[in-house]
Parts: structure tokens; sequence; C-alpha cells
């Protein structure tokens, strides 16, 4: 499972993008912004498909695509409701794909790899440029945490103190586009998602110190990222479907965990917990 | 005939059974998603109406891989997947955001893994593309009466609470001081939306399933403050939009010398998109000629919009974010 090459190159490219993933995904779950963290990354699949057309590298295609999306969803949802417009760029990016889908005669497991992953197939020349791209998110994070994280709190207080609340979603969602260019191609445009929220949310629940559950966030994604590779590599089925379940799973344990600890800390009235709960 | 008119319509498409197939079901589709939709966009659930389309075509898959009908897979996981995104939590805005990315999360795995048992036991070449995409051209005309049903009872379900659900809708407050069983009816409004998202995924796929439940309610809903005006314009918008894409597409094919045409989702979403920001104008003239009457404003005139977009007509909450 450790001698081979491209097992290795998995292993390091997996690390690379659960890092990215445990630490975007921290502030994707704090600040609610689930759906363009789900919408950025397939939407930015139609600009694969394009560049495929085109004849061009896939990267840049995921690169463009992903950067007008984050771009659209900041600018129209300034106006209009947050959830539409991320829902209409992404029916809209999508659209685009399936025109250009529609002009290729794309073998049909490319597609697949592109949605689902294929990070057992990773060259030891990507390696490199996904490292690169992982180092831009953590450094961009680093520099606008303060703000960033005031913003995702106590927007108001935020905004109160001279944060700009819209240019810091901007620049929130460019990182995530960032993060989506360097992933996609590694475990595909649907997973990164379930990457982002599953520990990341897990985390959450298990302690409401920023900075450790950050750090738990990355543990969890890197422990979900080295399981499912591990499993996909034993029984053969696509790392994509372990990275869901053990996404959910690990959720539904910090879930649990949390419940567990609140109805041992006080055992309050019962009308108490059931409103705590729901 | 008039040259204009072998222009615009392309010859045959009128004779085409294909085309007729596709304007019944984009029509009953439209339509069921703009009402359910106009809910959706008042409720803040346009992630929900979105995920649980990714999680009815897991279910599409899943009936694929074990021979199941699609109707059921679609419609089935669905309901489910709704059912588990009300149980942990999609009341609250934040948590109703995390339930649904969970869910969709899952939801994913799995159709990942359904996709790839399928590819590698039998032969299903365009299994992904179909269940990814949808295409309206392809689907058989068996599925009309199912379709057909399902939209009647997801538009029935919602009939049925109406006044409630919209109620609970602006105001879940005041719905509960009223006696309205909110949790009950925001299940009933979950279980409609799954029904009528699941119908259009199979019919026309995700990606118009999102588009036209989400596009025509909202550009509609930009345009009035009424409820009732808001369903009928919305109605109004899926149908011409879904008539218009499939007359695009067809003519698309006669576009050029290839002959490759291009697919009806492509025009559809576009024309819905335009709408879409074509609905921003009148308020966006209103707000030019509010400034130029109150000449210096106050605060400054960004803070200003914003505030008042925030607290405007249908129930603008505030998004999740």
């Amino acid at each position: 499972m450790f001698a081979a090459g491209f097992m290795m190159n998995a292993w390091t490219t997996a690390t690379i993008v659960a890092v990215v993933a445990g630490v975007v995904g921290y502030f994707v779950v704090l600040r609610g912004s689930a759906f363009p963290a789900h919408a950025i990354p397939k939407g930015a699949f139609a600009g694969a498909a394009g560049a495929s057309l085109l004849g061009i590298n896939t990267l840049i295609g995921l690169g463009v695509f992903s950067l007008l999306g984050a771009l659209g969803i900041g600018s129209l949802g300034r106006r209009g409701r947050h959830d539409v417009v991320t829902a209409l760029a992404l029916v809209m990016m999508l659209a685009l794909g399936a025109a250009f889908l529609s002009r290729t005669t794309e073998y049909e497991p490319e597609i697949y790899s592109l949605l689902f992953g294929e990070i057992l197939g990773v060259n030891t020349s990507e390696i490199l440029p996904i490292a690169l791209m992982g180092l831009a998110c953590i450094a961009a994070i680093a520099v606008i945490y303060r703000p960033l994280m005031l913003s995702s709190i106590v927007p108001e207080v935020a905004e109160a103190r001279g944060v700009r609340g819209y240019r810091i979603e901007i620049c929130f969602l460019v990182v995530v586009a960032l993060a989506t260019t360097m992933t996609v191609p590694v475990v595909g445009a649907l997973l990164i998602f379930s990457l982002m929220i599953g520990p990341p949310a897990a985390a959450r629940s298990l302690t409401s110190r920023p900075v450790l559950a950050m750090i738990l966030s990355v543990v969890i994604a890197l422990v979900t990222a080295w399981v499912a590779i591990a499993a996909s590599y034993l029984y053969n089925w696509p790392v994509g479907f372990f990275v869901g379940a053990l996404g959910a799973l690990s959720y539904g344990i910090g879930r649990g965990w949390a419940a567990w600890r609140r109805t041992r800390a006080r055992p309050a009235p019962r009308l108490a917990s059931a409103a705590e709960g729901a | 005939m008039h040259p204009l008119y072998t222009a615009v319509f392309e010859p045959g498409f009128f004779a085409s059974p294909q085309v007729h197939i596709a304007a019944v079901l984009g029509g009953v589709v439209a339509i069921v998603s703009a009402v359910t939709g106009v809910f959706t966009v008042m409720r803040g659930q346009s992630f929900g109406g979105h995920a649980l389309s990714d999680v009815s075509a897991a279910g599409g898959s899943a009936a694929l891989l074990i021979g199941l009908s699609p109707v059921a897979g679609f419609v089935g996981l669905g309901i489910a997947g709704a059912a588990v995104m009300d149980m942990i939590g999609v009341r609250r805005l934040r948590g109703r955001d995390l339930a649904t990315g969970i869910v969709l999360g899952t939801a994913i795995g799995l159709t990942a893994l359904f996709l790839y048992l399928t590819t590698t036991s039998g032969a299903t070449t365009g299994a992904v593309q179909q269940i990814l995409f949808g295409s309206i051209f392809t689907t058989s005309s068996g599925t009309i009466p199912a379709v057909a049903i399902l939209g009647v009872v997801a538009l029935g379900s919602i009939a049925t609470v109406g006044r409630p659900l919209l109620l609970s809708t602006v105001s879940p407050d005041i719905a509960a001081a009223r006696g309205v069983p909110v949790r009950l009816v925001g299940l009933i409004y979950m279980l409609a939306l799954a029904v009528s998202v699941g119908l259009s995924s199979l019919a026309v796929g995700a990606v118009l399933s999102t588009a036209l439940l989400i596009g025509p309610a909202a550009a509609a809903l930009r345009l009035t403050r009424r409820v009732a005006s808001a369903i009928g314009i919305a109605c109004l918008i899926g149908v011409i939009a879904t008539g218009l894409g499939v007359l695009l597409a067809y003519d698309s094919y006669y576009w050029g010398s290839s002959h490759l045409g291009l697919p009806v989702s492509f025009f559809i979403v576009a024309v819905i998109f335009v709408t879409y920001l074509a609905s921003g104008l009148p308020a966006a003239w209103a707000r030019a000629r509010n400034r130029e009457a109150a000449a210096p404003p106050l605060t400054p005139p960004r803070t200003a919009r914003s505030q008042h977009e925030r607290r405007g007509p249908g129930g603008e909450r505030g998004s999740t974010a």
C-alpha cells in the first residue's frame, strides 16, 4: 500500500488537500457558506469541460471558472439573496458545462473522475502546483484571519470596526475558489465539499475555541482522507464514497458527543434541553 | 410558409414527437417548480432545494443499479433526504445550512459508489451524464403520467398547508403564537419540495431542476410583493423559458453546418438567468430615481441601500451567510 509510487503520490496530495480543506472548511462552516462551497467546485467542473474542449490545461479551466463563480456569487449576492444567486450561478455554470460536453467526445470515465476524483492517478509533476496553491490558500487565510473571524462571528461588530463585510466575503470566496482549483483534479468536484463540511462541523461540535477547532478540523480531515484512500485501495471502491461516508460519520459522532456532554453537564428540565436541540 | 416563420420555427418543430414530450414534461415541471419555488425562495431554502436534486440523483443511480423504477429511486431517496435534513436541524438558519451540507455530502458519496458499481457491472453508457445533467429530449413518454401525478401530489400538499405555510414563512413567531404547528408545516413543505424536486430531476435533470425551482420564483419575487401574483408570474416565466429553450435547442441543430445541437438545458438556464438579471432592473431604476430626488444622502448610499435590501419584501430575511 505504501510501496508503489502512485500510492506515495496519493498519500502526499491527500495530505495537502486535507489540510487545506480542514482550514478553509472551518470558515465555511462558521460562516454558513456551505452552498457556495458546494457550488464553486461543482460549477468549476464546467471549466474543466471547457478546457478539454479547447485543448488547454484542465487547471486553467478550473481556475477561471471557479474564480468567475466566486466573483459572480459575491457581486450578485450584494443585491439579491445569497442562496438564490448561488443557485443561479451554479446552474448557469453547469449549463455551460453541459453545452461544452455536448461538443466534445470526452470519454465517460474522464468526466466521472473529474466529478468524483481520481486520487490514485496523481502524477508526480502535479504535486508541486498543488502544494503551492495549498500554501497560498493557507497564507491567504492567515492574512485575513482576524477580520475574517470577526465578520464570520459578529458581522455587525466587524462592520462597526470598519471591516467591509463585502470585501471579506469576496476574499473568502476567492480562497474557496483557489482551494477548489487545486483539489478538483484530485478528489473531484463533488467530494471536496464533503471534506470541507464534515470534519469542520465535527470539530466545531467538539470545541468552541477557534484555533483548537481548526486544528481538530485538520486532524479529522486528515484521518478521513487517509482512511478513505486505504479503504479504497483495499476494497477497490471509489475514494469519494468513503470520504462522504466518513464525513457524515464524523459529524454524527461530533453531534452525539456534544449532546452527551450537554446532558451530563446540566440535567436541566426537559423543556430546556428540547429547545436546545431544536 | 412565411420566411420569418420558418426562420423562427425550423422545419418539423411542431411535428416532432420529441418536442411534444419535451413541451408537456417541461411545462408540467416548470409550473410545479415555480409554485414550490416561491416558498423555497421566501424561506431561504435554495440550498436545500438544490441539494435535494443531488440526493434524488443518488436515488436514481441506486435504482439504475438494482433495476428499480427510476421514479421510485428519485422520489424515494429525495423524500428520505428531506426527512433527514428536517431531523438534523433544517429549521435554524445556520444549522439548516450544515444539515443540508451533511446530507448532500453523504448523497454525493453514495452517487459515486452507485455509479461506479453500475459502470463496472454493465454497459450503461451515458449513465453519468444522464444522471448529472439529464435531458428532456431523451425522456420517454411513459414517464409523463408518473410526473403528472407526482406534480399534483406536490401542488396539492402545498395548497393544503398554503396559509399556515405562508404565515410560518413570513414570521415563524407569529405563526407559533397563533397556534400554527410550525414544525409540522415545515416538514410537510420539505416533503412537497422533495417530491417536486425528485420529479423534476427525473424529468429534466438536476441542473434544470434547480434552475426552474429558483430562477423564476426569485425573479417574480423581485417584481412583486404579493405572493399570489409572484406565483403567477413565476409560473409564466418558467413556462415561457422552457418553451423558448426547447425551441432554441431545436433550432440550434440547424445553426452552422456541423449539425451539433446545443443541449436544451443550456438554453433554458440561459433564458432564466437573463430573466433574473433583468428582474433587478425596475428596482435599480427606482433606486437611481430616489437617489436623484433625495440629494445629499445622510448616510453613505451603499450601506443605506443594502440595509433597505435586507428588509425588503417577500420575507427577505437575509441569507444564510
